[in-house]
Parts: structure tokens; sequence; C-alpha cells
């Protein structure tokens, strides 16, 4: 006879098992290695939640300290390995199989431990696909959570930070496997509640909050004059044309600057009401100046931003927030919007090769790709119409009859020719490509394609590929915007200038764009401090940016 | 310090009357960059002390870029560099030749 309940039975075993440690469905910390040992179970599918923001830190390190002889083979499916924790369970072999999304801080080690073969490599996914494997073919045994904090009962506040946590527990709890939350306190009522306690098996009372990296705060104070000139560009000859109200920021520098030209030099061109409406976007402070000008309508978060949450409860009418005040994120459902309600995406990247490919995986760090290859993706699914997908769509495609026309969204590439350190950003060949080849992969860790990549932005002129007609005209249209670099420096000058006649590249003095301009005192806020000021003191800055 | 001296065609006089321009500052990464009108009609002189050795050929085609892109006949340009990336160079040189062609007061 068989068994078609045998996953929730064996989930049952582990509940009994773990319960010997917990009282109710709280585990104190100083069982929580013994707990841990005992429900897990060796080539178990583990999750332990993190991305780029929030970490199960405390549940990590515990991970990390199980025997590897009691527990070994585990497959690590996990949206950030960002913790030494993280790749300190290969090293010591109690996990070996890996698929990820984003390894910022670990870009380094893990390239090493792979080239090892310390870790079997299943794939890097954007967040999103990851989320979407969860549910079919990668459904966690186990999840390793993080929350704010708990009631008796299992039920999780998990506050401003809310990302993956909906996700991870909405595949493992009703997959039949197993969720434990490490939290800051167990308290007797919560502000609200975010996941409900039916779906939660254990509670850890970590005694601390859980980790949160500072990663989309950005300080005015760096932001130099080059970078400012490729954000006038991009306003004057992208968000301007086109009419980009519906957008999602990278987070580099120059998006930055964008943020803080808004209501200077977006100003000064009319664009305020026109442009830059509504974000899928963290809750960025250099957009604080923006928002206090009246630019912004409504932004959904995938994260908070550490220091931003009592500005974030301030503005309800823009930031999408709970019965508690405080704001309500979810990675899953903005990369969703990121994907199919934003008309453009804008971001930086280490590297572009001739064909507009682009990657941030260099010879010896694999980064990982998080959300951006989602965002900078054109969706093929989508279906409703707007100006901006309109428009790209005609350029791209301007033969065939409009009603049967896709349109397009702009998936914008933007930095300076030169990045840190004089690195070119243009290359003949990816170093996405060589590791793929020395690491026998059948897929390179492209980060925008070149077929979904629309324009690229640097501080000698914009790209408009969608007005390439064949490999030649793309070659050479991100030749003559690639500066001094060698990539650069080797362009068909005649050809650049014709291709410059017909808009494909347009330059600072084309669009009419004062060098003069590209000054710092253009910014609407110079400093972290003078965020904090914009925001009336509602923005609490993080100490390691407080330099005041 | 390395000096770099380059006398380039500029058959379209430099426009405006201010008699000289100053822009940038003298910083790591950075540049100051002077503009005087004292070179010949239809030249343009460009004098650079770098801190950076060995980049003649770059110098050499980020000045050769600016002279053939902008009005800059009479020009003589001295730079302070900082070690400054090209973009940076290309920016300040840029903004350089739109303040002197400002009307002067």
């Amino acid at each position: 006879m068989k068994d078609w309940n045998s996953r929730k039975k064996a989930r049952d075993e582990r509940i009994a098992i773990g319960s010997i440690h917990a009282t109710g469905k709280v585990v104190e910390k100083d069982n929580l290695v013994e707990f841990l040992g005992n429900v897990i179970r060796s080539g178990d599918r583990v999750c332990i939640e993190g991305d780029n923001q929030k970490q199960a830190d405390v549940l990590a390190k515990a991970l990390a300290s199980l025997d590897p002889a009691r527990v070994h083979d585990l497959h690590m499916v996990q949206s950030g390995i960002v913790l030494p924790e993280h790749l300190d369970i290969f090293e010591k072999g109690i996990a070996k199989r890996l698929d990820f999304s984003y390894s910022g801080p670990q870009s380094a080690r893990i390239a090493n431990l792979l080239f090892g073969g310390k870790i079997e490599l299943g794939a890097v996914h954007t967040y999103l696909e990851l989320f979407a494997r969860y549910f079919i073919d990668l459904t966690p045994n186990v999840a390793l959570i993080a929350a704010v904090s708990a009631d008796r009962h299992g039920n999780l506040y998990t506050g401003p930070n809310t990302e993956d946590t909906p996700t991870v527990v909405e595949a493992t709890s009703y997959g039949n496997g197993l969720v434990i939350a490490q939290v800051g306190e167990i308290v007797d009522k919560l502000p609200r509640i975010d996941i409900p306690g039916d779906l939660v098996h254990f509670v850890v009372d970590a005694q601390k909050p859980f980790y949160v990296e500072p990663l989309f705060t950005r300080d005015p104070a760096a932001i130099t004059e080059a970078q400012i000139l490729t954000a006038m560009l991009a306003i004057k000859g992208l968000y301007a044309p086109y009419g980009v109200k519906r957008l999602n920021h990278g987070i580099g520098f120059n998006t930055a600057a964008i943020e803080l030209l808004l209501p200077t030099f977006g100003e000064r061109l009319g664009l305020k009401g026109k442009v830059c409406t509504q974000f899928a976007l963290n809750p960025h402070p250099t957009l604080i100046p923006a928002i206090e000008a009246g630019w912004v309508e409504q932004i959904h978060s995938f994260g908070s931003e550490v220091g931003m949450d009592d500005y974030l409860r301030a503005r309800s009418d823009i930031f999408f927030t709970g019965p508690d005040g405080s704001l309500r994120s979810n990675r899953a459902l903005c990369q969703t919007a990121g994907l199919y309600a934003c008309d453009m995406f804008i971001g930086s990247t280490l590297q572009i090769d001739l064909n507009g490919h682009s990657s941030t995986v260099t010879e010896s760090r694999i980064a990982g790709f998080g959300g951006a290859p989602n965002m900078g993706s054109d969706p093929r699914g989508r279906r409703h119409p707007s100006e901006p997908w309109l428009k790209a769509g005609a350029e791209a495609d301007p033969d065939s009859p409009a009603p049967l026309r896709r349109g397009r969204k702009l998936v914008v590439q933007i930095g300076e020719t030169f990045g840190e350190g004089n690195t070119p950003l243009f290359v003949e060949k990816l170093a996405a490509l060589e590791l793929a080849e020395k690491l026998n992969l059948p897929l390179a860790p492209v980060m925008v394609y070149a077929d979904d990549t629309t324009h690229i932005v640097t501080e000698e002129g914009i790209a408009n590929l969608l007005l390439c007609r064949d490999k030649d005209e793309r070659e050479q249209a991100i030749r003559g915007i690639a500066g001094f670099s060698e990539i650069g420096r080797q362009r068909d000058a005649k050809m650049v200038e014709r291709l410059r006649g017909r808009k494909v590249i347009q330059r600072p003095e084309d669009l009419g764009i004062d060098p003069l301009d590209a000054d710092r005192r253009l910014l609407a806020a110079r400093s972290i401090k003078d965020l904090m000021l914009a925001s009336g003191g509602l923005y609490q800055p993080p100490s390691k940016f407080r330099n005041w | 310090m390395e000096t770099l001296r380059f006398e380039l065609d500029a058959p379209t006089p430099a426009s405006g009357t201010r008699k000289l321009a100053l822009v940038g500052v003298v910083a790591s990464g950075n540049l100051e960059v002077l503009l005087e009108r004292d070179a010949p009609p239809q030249r343009c002189i460009i004098e650079v002390n770098t801190a950076a050795h060995g980049f003649k050929s770059l110098w050499d085609a980020v000045v050769a870029d600016f002279a053939a892109r902008r009005a800059v006949g009479g020009l003589h340009i001295s730079i302070n560099d900082g070690g400054a990336r090209p973009d940076t160079v290309s920016l300040r040189l840029a903004q350089g030749v739109r303040l002197i062609e400002e009307k002067e007061g």
C-alpha cells in the first residue's frame, strides 16, 4: 500500500524529536545546536534565510557548529551567501551542493571554494527565479528564518524587513518542510502578524535583532562629477523623452546621483510629475529630497533600509505600511512588480562587452545576481501598454504593424568608462565567460543579456541599442561611448559620427547639457547629514555613515 | 612629476571674452585646469604636470579628441593632474572651455 503522506509523517517525526529540546514551540538559545542536529538530516535541502539585506545570523552560526560526521551533504537553497558561516558549512563538509542568488561580501571566497571543488554548484539565480524553484523542484526540507519577534504560538512579526520570509515559509511549510525562526524577542502580543503561527514549527529566542546590512545607503559625499554627468544624460536623454514614470534603480552611485538631481536639474527641465512617480525600490536614503519635493507618488520595496524606519512610518502615502504603522516589504512581490509593472531598469555593472552583455563577475569574484537580471530583462509575458514601452518597441521594430508589435522595457546600463582602480568598463571578453570555461559551467553568469539591454550611458554619451540595425552598428555604438578605454579608442570614427547623426549615439552637447552643470552643487543633498536634515530628522543614519 | 607638452591645430578660435578660466582642484583623482588666451591663433597649447608616469599615449588621445571637438584656437591650457581618470580630465577640459567662453564680468 503506497503511503501518500510520507513527507508529512517525516515532518511530524522531526517536530516530535525537536520538541524534546523545546518548551512548546520555543527553543532556548543554549539548546540550539543540539536541537538543529536532531531535526536536520544529512542530504536535506536547507534554506538559511538571508539576502543582500537581512540575515538569520544566529541560525546560520548554529548550523555551522553541527558535527559533519552527523549532518552532512546538505543542499543549500538560499538567496544569499553573505555571512562567513554560509561558506564555513561547505568548508567543514556539512553542506555540499548550492543553489543561490547573491553573494556580495563573500564573492571572493565563494570563487575559491568553487575552484577548489568544495562546492557543487547547481546554479546562480535571480531572486525571483530561485523563489519560483522553491515551489517546483527546490522545496526546502528545513527553513531557518528570521523575524523581529514571536508570540508563544509561533506567530511572527517580521517588521519593515519582511523581505523573503513569506515566500520561504509558504514553500517550506505547505511543502511539508520544517520552519524554524530566530526572533529578537518573545512577546505576549505582536505589533502585527506577518507570518501565522501554524506555519512555524519552532521559535528560537536569539535575544538580539537579526543582522541587516545597509546595502542601499549611498553617501552623496562620494558622488563624482563624472557620475553627475552620466545622471544628467540619463534624465535628459532617457527619462524625459520616454516619459519614464514607473521604474527601478540599481544601487550604484550613478543612480544615487539621478535621485539627487531630480529636485534640481529635473525640476529645471520641468519633469516633476512627468517622470519617476512610481518605483519598485528599496527605501534609498538618496531619494528623500525627491520625495520631500513631491516627485514620488508610490514606492513598493523589496526590503527596508537601516535607519529609514521612522521616515517610512511618517510617509505612509508613499510606502506600503501595516496596521502597526511600519513598512511591509516583500521581495518576491516587489521583484514581480519590477519585472511586470516597471518600464525601466537602470543600474551599474562592472563589465560590458561589444555585444552589450554585462556582468559583475571578475576573475576572482562571483558576486551573484540578486534581482538585477530579473528587473533588467524584457518580460515576454507583459501585455499592458504604456508610453515608454510602446515607444521603445517602435524604435526596435519600426516596420511591424503597431497592434501586433511588442513593446520593450527600457533596460539601461550606466557607468563611467573607467571604474574603480582605473578598470575599464568595456571589455573584449567578459570575465564571466572565462569563469564558465574554467569551471566547465554550461551557462556563463551574465547579469544582463545583450538582447535585453536597450541603452548604455557613460560620461561620453548615450548609446541607443534599439536603433542599431545590425551587429556592426551595435559594436560601433558601444565603442562610440567607451571613452578612452582600449575599446573606445578602436572605434570607427566615421561610422560613430554617422550613428550620432541618427541619434543612435547622443553626446552631452547633442542634448544641450552644459558640462559646467556637472558640479556637486547640483546635488539636492551633498552628504548623509543633508539627507537626515531633508527628512526632518526622521532618517537616522547608521553610525558607519555618521562622520559629523 | 612628469611634464608633457602638446601643441595642436585648432582652426576655430575660442569664443567669449574672458581672459582666463580656472576649474577643478589639485587632489587625488582630480585635476586643476587653467586656461589663458596667449597661444598663437589657430593653435592650442596644453601643458600637463602629472604625478602619474607612463600615460603619454592616453594624454595624446584625450587632448587630440578635445581639440577636435571644441573651439579652442588661441588657448594655452595648463593642467595640474592628481592622477585623474581620463573621463574626469575630459570633463574638466570641457568645463574650462565653457567657462572661458562666458562674457567677462
